[in-house]
């Protein structure tokens, strides 16, 4: 087991390797920070366009390969080179990292958990009302994009507080501007920001999750080792629980370490409407600026957590079911 | 599940003996409601039984007879749309409409169950140890972890596993289905229940590990004392162990009584043909075996009748007016009562007791008493078809033409390792180095267990290829060095039957094309074709607007007789049958093979019959080559075979075959192999069956012949 994860490990290093290389290639080919500068109010001259560019390692009249091995170089040891107005790389994407993670944290373990009962249930009750029910549910929220979901909760959220005449629900920022207090006060301004853009990027992973769970569930609701432990004395309910639900949570386990990894950079559209300035904005942002940089740390960012993730459902897996233990 | 209780008036009633039954089933009827436009299916229809304390009962029946869904209805554990009726008594009290929690507090403790597969028996994901401390557990929560640890196993030293302590930590899918059934058994013991329900305990599992499982259960009764329902199809399995058998058809209890009593002197037609339908392993010059004709009807559209008069060779019109009861023999009305009752006349109110379990034999056919007084047997009543001798039989075996011969065969397959960096790091020996020929109009049978390489040798000798090592003749020709065009050719010679007729049949073809494909293959003309069709349809017992039809519409026995058909169609010189009746129900099964026979020896076929069925191949083989691990150990005729087996091996695998005669099988010991299979990948060195894991419990003879 040790030796195939030290080789799967490789793996993921090579490839992150390769992935982050393409992204900073194709980033560096085809950005134009020269034009970042040059429509600059006054125009600066081309010689200090030059120094700029040359400061940060961005000039295209350099040979693209001297520009990756010098990035490169400093990847190595952690330095992911400047933003293009000269902040470090680096320590913004531990920040947005760190506003991104808060994000969808709670939201994916609210999402799934709330997707894996009601699925789990839905099998159990299959074709009776609720499975119906939830079932019509998760599919009208898999068929409308999360692009309209967010809008669509955020004008919802308007219409309360104008019905209301307060701001019952907060649906920009992460927190309030300028907001003064201690704590316990900035802790509970910042929940408060947060309860819109994760109840929308949970609405999505639950419908996933309801149908994924209701599927694995049904494939063993009907297994004789259900059958079994009622027979030695479990009710219904615990034999399901115990036995049912504990082997059809195996495939959804990994499938959750998964889609953490894949939200990381993946919140994009929730980040924006809401006005979170976390990793998927960030990149977002950094393409209209010419940030050859940016776009590549979060290339590589995106990379290492999709393998993390992946391997960490490898992992997950052996754990849970002693089958596929070598 | 909706259960409707009847009001019995008062304490249960006992008809035998002082001792009161532990369980009593009466008039017990499940019915599944159709989904949407789905009619209702009548699984269950009054059923009633009592079973007292350390009395064995056989349920007996064929499939969807209603035998499993019967015991399942006592134990709760039908789903909650099942309509159930009737009434379920544990120690005297109603148990049928408890709710879940109250039910669960008595499966497992009063009541358990061993169910008929072991491999997705036990949850996968948790260790058997666990499973096992888990059934302690939920009933007596205060035990502790550890007790309950210690009694878990204290039950898997009990059932046989050996190293309990190190074993109690594997996962199930570490353990060989017969330790798995062991486990299951262990389950059911657990808290030293009344009543142990079996369904179909061994039906999967390789005869030499049935025999240890029986002797397991016999094992469990006598520790636990309990009461066991066994429910199987196996007519010989009841016969040995059981001391009450209840025959079940369409759902309905149509005939019981004591073991000898219903295979000595049965009274309902149905039994009777079952009982002649199983071909014997005791018995040298059996003759044809009984046929019955048609189909068990569907369960949601039942005759109005006896559900066996359409299939019946003694039914009168009355048998087709009124379901017959299940009556003491000679107590049935007569038949001019039937009719004055279907016209109109008031039927006298039945005695309520007689739904009870009285403990003599009845049998639930209005002809009962009739076949009582002229001591009828299935012979007397069933037509059973004549069988000539195939015409070569006369002439001498070393003269007739080889129709196969392999010699030497080797099929190892490589096992490897890693996915990225692939090695080889052992060799499964499947055939290792098999010797045999088939002469024109006999049978060889090649019989072992799962995993000795039967399947591997037929590929082998289908693929009509050079084989890894040794040689396949094919009427006189080495497969090895034939051209494509020939290896064609050769083809026509050779064709096959496989085993599961429900997927071996093309399900969006017609029969007529199915038959016609073979014939089309090989360029006949379309009159041609089609008109060699029509002979193979009758030829195989099938009628003509059967053509059109597809698949789907044919119950098992049909569809393996389309099989024939098919492999008949280019009039092969031999048939390789690939288990072809396992898949059936007794009764099906002995149509078939005695189509079989039939066509031997009508085409003067040779036959090489692939069998785990000992009892089958002793009715159709003339030889028999008893494989394990890889090799063939004895091979012979098939008198000498059963009657003088030489190789340990071959005497333990016939030991281990329960014969359908009680008094016969009581008075046998059965050869009890320890162990499981050794694995093909790693066979013990020099002879295989040596190692003493598998042979400890039977003194070796000195071998006459053979491996």
């Amino acid at each position: 087991m040790g030796k195939f994860l030290a080789r799967r490990l490789l793996n993921y290093v090579v490839l992150i390797f390769l992935a982050t290389s393409f992204a900073y290639l194709l980033a560096a080919t085809n950005l134009h920070p020269r034009g970042y500068f040059e429509q600059m109010q006054p125009p600066p001259s081309p010689e200090a366009v030059n120094a700029q560019l040359d400061a940060l390692n961005l000039n295209d009249q350099t040979p693209i390969a001297q520009r990756y091995v010098t990035w490169m170089s400093g990847v190595v040891v952690g330095d992911f080179g400047q933003t293009i107005q000269g902040g470090d790389v680096t320590e913004e994407m531990w920040m947005k990292a760190g506003v991104t993670l808060r994000l969808i944290t709670v939201a994916t373990i609210l999402g799934s958990a709330v997707g894996i009962a009601v699925g789990a249930y839905a099998a159990v009750r299959q074709y009776r009302g609720f499975d119906k029910v939830s079932t019509a549910a998760a599919f009208f929220v898999l068929s409308v994009p999360t692009v309209v979901i967010a809008l669509a909760v955020q004008v919802g959220a308007n219409g309360i507080n104008d019905l209301l005449g307060f701001q019952l629900l907060r649906y920009s920022g992460e927190y309030s501007a300028g907001f003064q207090g201690n704590g316990w006060e900035l802790l509970l301004n910042r929940i408060h920001h947060a309860v819109l853009p994760t109840f929308v990027l949970a609405v999505a992973l639950f419908a996933a999750f309801a149908r994924y769970q209701r599927n694995m569930m049904l494939d063993v609701l009907g297994s004789d080792f259900v059958r079994t432990a009622m027979a030695k004395g479990l009710t219904r309910r615990a034999a399901l629980f115990k036995h049912a639900l504990r082997t059809a949570l195996i495939p959804t386990i990994t499938y959750f370490t998964f889609t953490f990894g894949a939200l990381v950079s993946g919140a994009t559209f929730t980040e924006k409407i809401y006005g979170w300035h976390g990793m998927g904005a960030w990149l977002i942002d950094s393409i209209f600026s010419q940030d050859v940089h940016v776009v590549a740390a979060v290339s590589w960012f995106m990379a290492i957590t999709i393998m993390a993730a992946s391997f960490l459902s490898d992992i997950l897996y052996a754990w849970l079911d002693p089958r596929v233990r070598v | 599940m909706s259960t409707d209780t009847v009001t019995t008036t008062d304490a249960p009633s006992t008809g035998r003996g002082d001792d009161a039954p532990v369980l009593e089933v009466t008039d017990l009827t499940v019915t599944f409601p159709g989904l949407n436009d789905t009619t209702d299916v009548y699984a269950v229809r009054g059923v009633s039984y009592a079973i007292s304390r350390g009395e064995v009962l056989g349920i007996v029946g064929e499939s969807g007879s209603g035998k499993s869904v019967s015991s399942m209805a006592a134990m709760g554990l039908l789903p909650d749309h099942a309509r159930i009726t009737g009434s379920v008594r544990l120690h005297g009290e109603e148990i049928l409409g408890l709710d879940d929690r109250a039910m669960a507090r008595k499966r497992g403790r009063v009541i358990s169950m061993v169910f008929q597969d072991p491999l997705s028996g036990l949850t996968p994901v948790y260790t058997v140890g666990d499973q096992l401390a888990e059934a302690v557990l939920v009933h007596d929560p205060k035990t502790s972890r550890a007790r309950a640890r210690a009694r878990a196993v204290e039950l898997l030293e009990l059932v046989g596993i050996p190293n309990p302590e190190q074993r109690y930590r594997s996962f199930p899918h570490e353990f060989s289905g017969g330790m798995r059934q062991r486990v299951m058994i262990a389950m059911a013991m657990a808290n030293d229940p009344d009543v142990i329900i079996c369904d179909e305990p061994t039906t999967a599992l390789d005869v030499t590990i049935q025999a240890q499982i029986l002797e397991l259960l016999r094992t469990a009764q006598r520790e636990t004392g309990a009461a066991i329902v066994m429910i199987t199809h196996d007519l010989g399995v009841v016969a040995g162990f059981v001391d009450r058998v209840l025959v079940m058809y369409a759902g309905r209890p149509v005939e019981m009584g004591a073991v000898d009593e219903i295979y000595y002197s049965s009274r309902m037609p149905y039994t009777m043909g079952l009982l002649g339908a199983v071909p014997r392993m005791d018995l040298d010059r059996q003759g044809a075996l009984v046929p019955i004709q048609g189909t068990p009807p569907s369960l949601s559209d039942l005759p109005p009748g006896c559900p066996f008069a359409p299939r019946c060779p003694i039914a009168q019109p009355e048998c087709e007016l009124a379901e017959p009861d299940l009556l003491p023999i000679g107590d049935q009305p007569s038949a001019e009562f039937i009719r004055a009752v279907h016209d109109g006349t008031p039927a006298p109110a039945s005695a309520a007791d007689d739904v009870h379990d009285t403990g003599v034999q009845r049998s639930a056919c209005v002809r009962s008493g009739e076949i009582a007084e002229n001591a009828w047997t299935a012979r007397d009543i069933y037509p059973v078809p004549e069988i000539p001798d195939t015409p070569v039989s006369a002439v001498r075996r070393d003269d007739r033409a080889e129709m196969l011969r392999v010699a030497e065969l080797i099929k190892h397959h490589p096992l490897t390792k890693g996915t990225v960096f692939r090695r080889r790091v052992g060799t499964v020996y499947a055939v290792d180095g098999i010797d045999f020929d088939i002469r024109e109009g006999e049978t060889l049978a090649l019989v072992g267990e799962s995993g000795c390489g039967k399947s591997s040798t037929l590929m082998q000798i289908m693929g009509l290829e050079r084989p890894q090592g040794g040689t396949i003749e094919v009427m006189g020709q080495n497969t090895a060095g034939l051209s494509r065009s020939a290896r064609f050719a050769l083809r026509r010679d050779m064709q096959i039957v496989f085993q599961d007729p429900m997927s071996s049949l093309d399900p969006r073809m017609p029969v007529f094309d199915i038959i016609a494909e073979p014939l089309r293959t090989h360029g006949e003309s379309p009159s041609e074709v089609t008109r060699r069709v029509y002979e193979l349809i009758d030829l195989v017992g099938l009628n003509t607007e059967h053509a059109t039809r597809f698949p789907a519409e044919f119950s098992g026995g049909q569809r393996q007789r389309v099989g024939i058909a098919r492999a008949l169609a280019l009039e092969p010189k031999l048939l390789v049958l690939d288990e072809p009746v396992s898949a059936l129900d007794v009764s099906i099964q002995a149509g078939v093979v005695n189509l079989l026979e039939e066509l031997q020896a009508r085409l003067g076929l040779a036959y090489l019959f692939v069998a785990h069925d000992l009892s089958v191949v002793r009715h159709i083989a003339d030889r028999v080559a008893v494989m394990y691990l890889g090799r063939i150990v004895e091979i012979g005729d098939t008198h000498s075979i059963y009657t003088r087996p030489s190789h340990p091996y071959t005497q333990a695998l016939l030991s281990a075959i329960p014969i359908p005669d009680p008094e016969k099988e009581r008075a046998r010991t059965h050869i009890v192999l320890d162990g499981d299979l050794p694995s093909p990948a790693n066979p013990p060195t020099g002879c295989r069956f040596r190692t003493g894991a598998r042979s400890s419990s039977h003194s070796p003879r000195t071998n006459r012949s053979s491996a």
